[in-house]
């Protein structure tokens, strides 16, 4: 089940959003995002605070729609909540639903989207099996720890079979170590499913661990400042990885990417950097 | 050992309050006061006869009834004047009024409307019934939780299937909680309904063994209503049990963290 | 954008008058063509002006008055009732445990069933109302201050001991602001469970107030005179609970949480 490399899954053309317009009170947000995701791909999105992560997360996902420009996903306009999309937000504990089991969480959006039911259940289970949950599967969501909720969320987004996987800062509130363990389960179930994710993140060094490629967004009003490509073996792992030297100069290239869009709104490529650029 | 202390905490209060009551009518008979033996022989014949099927009945009828048309009515209502900020802000201050009404006010009133039958008391009742349930339904859809009404629209969770697995779980403590209301302003107006304009009913046999000075009945009617009292709250919490485990254990785990 | 701003300003007041505008004209229309006798439900053009011109008679205040001092000592004695007694029982578990099954059976009894053993031992007058109200928020205002003297328990009840406070020191820095939200939360559940019941008493036993009134209304057959005590009782029940809300502010304006009313 390897995906055909070069078809795009999701394309972001020139996605702009104004809050407030026409009042004293207008803020351009994102100025102007341009980038495809190519089947099968990982990237992530890296950028300061205040850079529009969220809000073109959400106008990816259809829970905002952009002031001009547009998503396509698998072809088709995005005007709402698409069919071939799942999110996993940061919030784990909020996004499950506490009176369902961990198991009937996973199966809800397969419930609910007509699955048949000897469908449903396969496709739960092995949705736990690759996150490693299935004796938690009676559970509930809020006997389980922070980790294993998150893994629960990630189950519950590989077992629709999206076209693109969001996850918004999905390890932030989770403790490092954990993270560490999510980290990988994300990459192992990335290749496992040949999955297409789209990770957003303000940890540099998480970006370039788990992505084939990093997308620098500069600060409001934000544009696609960098385009970086992960050129990292293809197996990685938390001790081996991160201690490699080419981790650290792709980390320096990211880091250094990102302290000038801290200081440069709307920032202009850095020319210095030009040659580094897929 | 453990067993009989249980059951002596459980019996020990009222064993001793009940000897105090014996000892203390021994002597004579009080007017106001009848000997709880009489008043055990009494409740046994007052409602163990046909007493049971002329009054106790219609009486549990017209409030199971009213609170069933209550529930239905004000969870569908408050689910839909809660989905909407316009209904909401539309409604809201009417709302607020009517439920500050003490609903055994309009007794009188309906009485004239309708008559002094069925239909009136469980009008009464249901007119007061509604609004806790109303009420704690419209701000129990209101405050859920963003982040799961966004997972929800994300895994396009529509119409029906959103009310069912969304907004109807999510607002059920407080629904609960409003029911549990709903059961003490129910037996109220039930009572009062049957006390002020009444041809049968525990309420009307209650005021009228008061009339007829029949002290012991009087008293038996009254205890009745405990046993209904504690029959009904008992119920509920079984059941609020049942449909707000998950909420339980959601608390708890949130204190322990 | 600037209008969808205002909009969420105003948006609730605007709506809101005008949801009690349509109710009105509804009323109105409801009364004129709808199949009921205007007589027995007469129209807000009718009860209105009645409703208004009430607050310029001095019985009506009168009237209002009785149920309102009724209402105020019932509540007054329940409260400091189930203060005391709430307190002797909470703060010991060996009291708690012996006396849980008599308090759950005596609790849901409701006080409207004395109605008329009040009536008998008392007749018409304050006294039966009384034994009514008392009854039946006694029990709110008790369980709302064993609720809250448990709770101690489990907060900084080892940093007073280890600080080794007095007794005193302790009731003033521990037991006290802990127990207030929840004595409060009883004492506004109970304001408006002892509107409810000293009406209700009115209304069958005959003693003078709001609840005899319009039981009187009703004999002389006067559905205007009603419907407007109807509308006064509702504007009742709205000040009570703005005033104890009030109250409840200002007493608690250091306390951070929200006592949810949800745990029963």
């Amino acid at each position: 089940m390897t995906a055909n490399k070069s078809e795009i899954r999701l394309s972001v053309q020139q996605v702009r959003k104004v809050y407030g317009a026409a009042t004293r009170n207008e803020v351009e947000a994102v100025r102007s995002l341009t980038f495809d995701l190519h089947a099968g791909e990982f990237a992530c999105l890296v950028g300061p605070s205040g850079s529009g992560k969220t809000t073109l997360l959400k106008c990816i996902a259809g829970l905002l729609d952009p002031t001009s420009g547009e998503v396509v996903l698998d072809s088709k306009h995005v005007s709402g909540p698409a069919e071939g999309m799942a999110v996993v937000f940061q919030e784990y504990s909020r996004s499950l639903f506490p009176w369902l089991s961990v198991e009937d969480n996973v199966e809800l959006p397969l419930k609910t989207s007509g699955v048949p039911k000897a469908e449903r259940k396969a496709r739960v289970k092995e949705a736990l099996e690759a996150v490693t949950l299935s004796h938690a599967a009676k559970s509930y969501p809020w006997q389980l720890s922070g980790g294993m909720q998150q893994r629960v969320a990630i189950a519950r987004a590989v077992a629709s079979n999206p076209s693109v996987l969001l996850m918004d800062e999905p390890f932030a509130a989770v403790d490092a170590q954990t993270r560490g363990e999510l980290e990988d389960l994300v990459r192992e179930v990335w290749k496992r499913l040949d999955m297409t994710i789209l990770f957003v993140t303000h940890d540099i060094d998480e970006s370039v661990y788990l992505a084939e490629r990093v997308l620098v967004l500069s600060s409001s009003p934000t544009i696609v400042q960098a385009d970086i490509h992960i050129d990292l073996p293809d197996v990685r792992s938390q001790a081996d990885t991160r201690s490699l030297h080419r981790f650290g100069e792709l980390r320096h290239q990211v880091y250094e990417e990102v302290q000038f869009a801290k200081t440069n709104p709307g920032g202009e490529r850095m020319t210095a950097h030009d040659g580094l650029h897929a | 050992m453990i067993v009989l202390k249980r059951l002596g905490m459980w019996l020990g209060l009222p064993v001793i309050l009940i000897g105090i009551w014996w000892a203390a009518t021994a002597q004579g008979t009080n007017f106001f006061v009848p000997k709880p033996d009489k008043l055990a022989t009494t409740f046994i014949s007052v409602w163990f006869s046909e007493k049971f099927f002329t009054d106790v009945v219609p009486s549990m009828g017209r409030l199971l009834i009213s609170l069933a048309v209550s529930l239905v009515l004000g969870v569908a209502l408050g689910i839909a004047i809660g989905l909407s900020r316009t209904l909401r802000w539309l409604l809201e201050p009417l709302l607020e009024f009517i439920r500050a009404v003490p609903s055994t006010i309009l007794i009188p009133v309906l009485l004239l409307l309708i008559g002094i039958n069925d239909t009136m008391k469980i009008t009464v009742i249901v007119l007061g019934c509604l609004w806790p349930v109303l009420l704690n339904t419209i701000e129990g859809v209101r405050s859920l939780d963003e982040v799961l009404k966004n997972t929800a629209l994300v895994y396009r969770l529509r119409g029906f299937d959103r009310i069912r697995y969304l907004v109807l779980p999510g607002a059920s403590p407080l629904i609960m909680a409003g029911i549990r209301h709903s059961l003490a302003v129910g037996l109220i107006l039930l009572v009062v309904s049957e006390m002020f304009a009444s041809t049968d009913g525990i309420g009307y046999s209650i005021i009228n063994f008061q009339n007829r000075i029949a002290i012991p009945e009087m008293w038996s009617g009254i205890f009745l209503l405990g046993i209904i009292g504690v029959l009904l709250s008992v119920v509920f919490q079984a059941i609020q049990k049942r449909v707000l485990g998950w909420y339980y254990g959601l608390k708890e785990a949130s204190n322990d963290g | 954008m600037r209008r969808a701003a205002r909009w969420t300003a105003v948006g609730p007041y605007v709506l809101g008058v005008a949801g009690i505008l349509t109710a009105l004209v509804a009323w109105e229309l409801f009364s004129a063509f709808g199949r009921v006798s205007q007589h027995h439900l007469p129209p807000p053009s009718v009860v209105i002006p009645t409703f208004l011109k009430n607050f310029t008679f001095t019985h009506f205040w009168l009237t209002v008055g009785q149920t309102m001092w009724a209402w105020f000592l019932g509540l007054a004695i329940a409260t400091l009732g189930g203060l005391a007694v709430g307190l002797l029982i909470g703060s010991s578990s060996f009291l708690r445990a012996a006396t849980h099954t008599t308090v759950e059976f005596l609790r849901p009894i409701p006080a409207v069933g004395l109605i008329p053993l009040a009536a008998l031992l008392f007749g018409p007058r304050i006294g039966a109302e009384l034994l009514i109200v008392v009854y039946g928020c006694f029990w709110i205002v008790m369980i709302q201050v064993m609720y809250g003297i448990t709770d101690i328990d489990k907060v900084a009840d080892d940093t007073v001991r280890t600080l080794r406070m007095t007794w005193l020191q302790r009731v003033r820095h521990l037991v006290l602001p802990t127990l207030l939200p929840y004595l409060m939360t009883g004492i506004r559940l109970a304001a408006t469970v002892a509107l409810i019941l000293a009406i209700s008493s009115e209304l069958i036993v005959g003693t003078p107030g709001i609840g005899r009134a319009v039981a009187q209304a009703q004999l002389n057959d006067n559905p205007p005179a009603m419907i407007a005590l109807i509308l006064t009782s509702g504007l009742l029940g709205i000040l009570v609970n703005l005033i104890f809300r009030f109250i409840e502010r200002k007493v608690l304006f250091w306390h951070s949480s929200v006592r949810s009313e949800v745990a029963a």
